[in-house]
């Protein structure tokens, strides 16, 4: 890390930070059902959508309703963006004339973008027409972030009420989320991207004719490039808003179409965090006590900080045996230095670990540099970001959904610990919130340890690695990881387009995404319905560094107890081998 | 259950229809309006010819021109209708001998210098299609590429310096020079 390094990094957390408290309070008018400055742009189209779709706005519903309605909605967006898939070489906007995709690669993505995941078994510009990247890739990228920020508004609401079971109304949620916070950002974002060099047109794929031609893997000579184009920039500015990750092109934001310039990558990484980072305040307002957003805020730049270091130290550091061979690796005012394999010029090393880490905390999943090719420990601390929980800023709702899940469990060991009746902001924690609590924190774990497991043993896991040795049981082991964080990333040399890890990741996002889910909103549910409790002597506060870093130990110790084993197996056996030679 | 199905797919057809073809179309007018070119993919043209895109890279190993990183993509390099990293771990053999093969090459159209190579001209970028290389990686060819061409190294590194460009508003990115650029007015040039 060059001074130039220090104050990009510096730079990056003071933007994210200014913008904490205005989003915030802003997304928490916009779930209190307050007016906006957006009212006179959207509130008639708002009261038109509600009345299309024959959704009484004042009636708000218990949890189970809300439930039920979100289930019905998010499988109804798979069966669509199956369909579309499916049926693509029969509709238009599709100018590189396209055929339809398999059956078990359409599930998986159908799954993947409803979910929120946006794992990709494909690549974007040799498989998806302009007309299913934008009605079904853009359009979920939209929704499935709408819904997981509309669970998290019905579990704060929970928080916030006493002795109700009404925690919000679904449909209400998800169309003020589209229209007053998504939609307004990405547009913004996207024309800021075509600014920096993003694409944006729907005319076919461009010709050049190369400088010097050259010959391809079969002798053949090529004399002209083809530029893959489309409508990218709108459907990035969502991916990185929305937490989805799912790139226009196969390479992601490493794609200079996709992310041209150190500006676009500023922006771009920005994104990743904004929405997370921006519910933390929103959080607090709702619940009545600001402090208790950013004590869960701290909590989590803390974690993030820590791993960010060990990342950008490790990728700096480089790789020995590439060294050995009298290349460079030192960086300088010229040189990026480091291990450079995977990234790109334009942003070196740091940038790229910057966004490695975030992308990997907040279930993002959209990558700048090829996470394959990272340092063993680089790679690790992209893993455990995703074993953490999702929940160092996570997805857009789910990260914070998570994360009161883990305080919620904090609490409750303290309590246990000292003796008092474990409460949160008032509300008794009882054994049915401890369950559900549990459920959200052990699901991943045991979908990503067991799906790991049936990777390695059988022939169809083993067959799609690329890399020998530990690195590939890493590449197994990440796949099953991001599908069970619903992050999307990948160590991309796994050629996970089969029908084995097409079908078996796709129910395994599936599982991780409402499985969770629908605990969250239990919880909520069933705090709603209790008594507030007024603080007293023996209330344990909850704002206080003390509890930051009770909550702290807790996430790091589930953590370490699911994964350090399979950790040990992979990134940290090839460490070792790395730097033994 | 069935109650919150119609809400389930009238929303559902709105919110596609909206974010799906309303959102990209007034994105893509504007875009096209106010700024045309980087919308359209950035293409540079000579003589009326699309001769590439300021963006995207492409594939040089003749001694004359400056090279550019290495792509993984296939079935040729810079192939930017299938963008792809190597994804090469960092324990693989695979990896240190594609970084041998192209220092071999390196060496072998340049024997007298023998300097450490920069890492990023020895290793593939995430893309396939990296536009730029490292200050570093310019400046270690600028001999080759002079004696290539029977003209002064000072000529080569006039050319380089006016192609580096800096950190982005002066502290964003890596400084970096664009291959295709620089190779282009390579071929304008006139000693």
């Amino acid at each position: 890390m060059n001074p130039y390094n220090w104050f990009q990094l510096i730079f990056y957390f003071v933007v994210l930070f200014l913008l904490v408290k205005p989003l915030g309070l802003f997304m928490a008018h916009v779930y209190q059902g307050e007016r906006t400055f957006l009212d006179p742009v959207f509130g008639p189209l708002e009261r038109l959508i509600y009345r299309l779709g024959g959704v009484r706005a004042d009636e708000e519903m218990n949890w189970k309703v809300y439930a039920i309605a979100l289930m019905v909605f998010n499988v109804l967006g798979l069966l669509a963006v199956y369909a579309l898939q499916r049926l693509q070489g029969f509709l238009p906007l599709n100018p590189q004339g396209f055929s339809a995709v398999s059956p078990d690669s359409s599930w998986n993505t159908a799954v993947s973008f409803a979910s929120n995941t946006n794992w990709q078994g494909y690549g974007g510009e040799t498989t998806m027409s302009y007309l299913t990247q934008m009605l079904a890739m853009t359009a979920q990228n939209f929704v499935s972030a709408a819904t997981g920020m509309a669970a998290l508004a019905a579990m704060i609401r929970g928080l916030a009420r006493h002795t109700t079971d009404k925690i919000g109304n679904f449909w209400v949620d998800l169309t003020r989320t589209v229209l007053y916070i998504l939609l307004p950002l990405a547009f913004m974002l996207g024309l800021a991207l075509v600014s920096q060099g993003v694409v944006q047109t729907f005319s076919q794929y461009q010709t050049a004719t190369l400088l010097q031609p050259i010959t391809d893997a079969s002798g053949k000579t090529v004399t002209t490039q083809t530029l893959a184009v489309g409508p990218a920039a709108s459907q990035i500015a969502i991916k990185q808003l929305g937490t989805n990750g799912g790139g226009f092109f196969n390479v992601n934001s490493s794609h200079p179409f996709e992310n041209p310039t150190p500006f676009s990558n500023f922006l771009e990484m920005l994104s990743i965090l904004l929405i997370p980072a921006a519910l933390c305040y929103t959080f607090g307002k709702m619940v009545g006590d600001t402090r208790q957003g950013w004590a869960i805020l701290t909590a989590m730049t803390v974690i993030f900080v820590a791993l960010f270091a060990v990342n950008v130290w490790t990728e700096q550091t480089g790789n020995p045996a590439i060294a050995k061979l009298g290349v460079d690796i030192q960086q300088s005012d010229i040189n990026p230095g480091g291990n450079m394999e995977g990234k790109e010029v334009r942003f070196g090393v740091a940038n790229s670990a910057l966004w490695a880490t975030a992308t990997t905390a907040a279930s993002n999943g959209s990558v700048d540099s090829m996470h394959d090719s990272y340092m063993p420990l680089g790679g690790l601390v992209e893993m455990w970001m995703i074993h953490l929980g999702e929940v160092v800023y996570g997805g857009v709702g789910s990260g914070l959904y998570g994360m009161l899940a883990f305080v919620i469990v904090a609490v409750f060991v303290a309590g246990l610990m000292v003796g008092r009746t474990p409460e949160y902001l008032g509300k008794k924690i009882e054994a049915y919130e401890m369950k559900m609590a549990s459920l959200i924190l052990l699901i991943p774990v045991f979908t990503a340890l067991v799906g790991t497991a049936i990777g390695v043993l059988t022939p169809a896991g083993q067959s799609s690695v690329l890399n020998p040795g530990p690195h590939g049981f890493s590449e197994i082991l990440y796949a099953f990881s991001s599908a069970s964080g619903n992050n999307g990333s990948a160590f991309a040399g796994l050629n996970a387009n089969t029908p084995f890890y097409n079908t078996a990741l796709g129910i395994i996002m599936f599982i991780a995404r409402y499985w969770l889910a629908i605990p969250a909103l239990a919880i909520g549910g069933s705090l709603a319905r209790k008594k507030k409790v007024p603080a007293g002597a023996g209330t344990l506060p909850t704002h206080t560094p003390l509890f930051i870093a009770w909550t702290i130990g807790v996430v790091i110790i589930v953590g370490a107890l699911g994964f350090l084993p399979a950790l040990a197996l992979g990134p940290i056996v090839e460490h070792l081998m790395v730097f033994a030679q | 259950m069935f109650s919150q199905l119609k809400p389930a797919l009238i929303l559902l057809l709105i919110f596609t229809v909206l974010t799906g073809i309303v959102y990209p179309l007034v994105v893509t007018g504007i875009a096209q309006a106010v700024f045309p070119s980087q919308a359209s993919g950035s293409l540079m043209t000579q003589n009326g010819k699309v001769v590439g895109s300021q963006l995207i890279g492409q594939q040089f190993d003749d001694p004359k021109d400056f090279w550019g990183r290495l792509s993984a993509t296939s079935p040729e390099p810079y192939n930017a209708a299938s963008s792809s990293g190597s994804n090469l771990g960092p324990s693989n053999p695979a990896l240190t001998s594609a970084a041998e093969a192209r220092i071999q090459a390196l060496r072998a159209a340049d024997p007298s210098n023998t300097a450490p190579i920069p890492v990023d001209l020895v290793t593939a970028s995430g893309s396939g299609l990296d536009p730029d290389i490292s200050v570093a990686s310019a400046l270690y060819q600028v001999h080759r590429v002079a004696s290539a061409r029977g003209w002064s190294d000072a000529e080569v590194q006039a050319l380089v310096n006016q192609h580096i460009e800096g950190r982005q508003f002066g502290f964003l990115g890596e400084p970096r020079v664009n291959v295709l650029e620089l190779n282009l007015a390579l071929d304008d040039y006139k000693p």
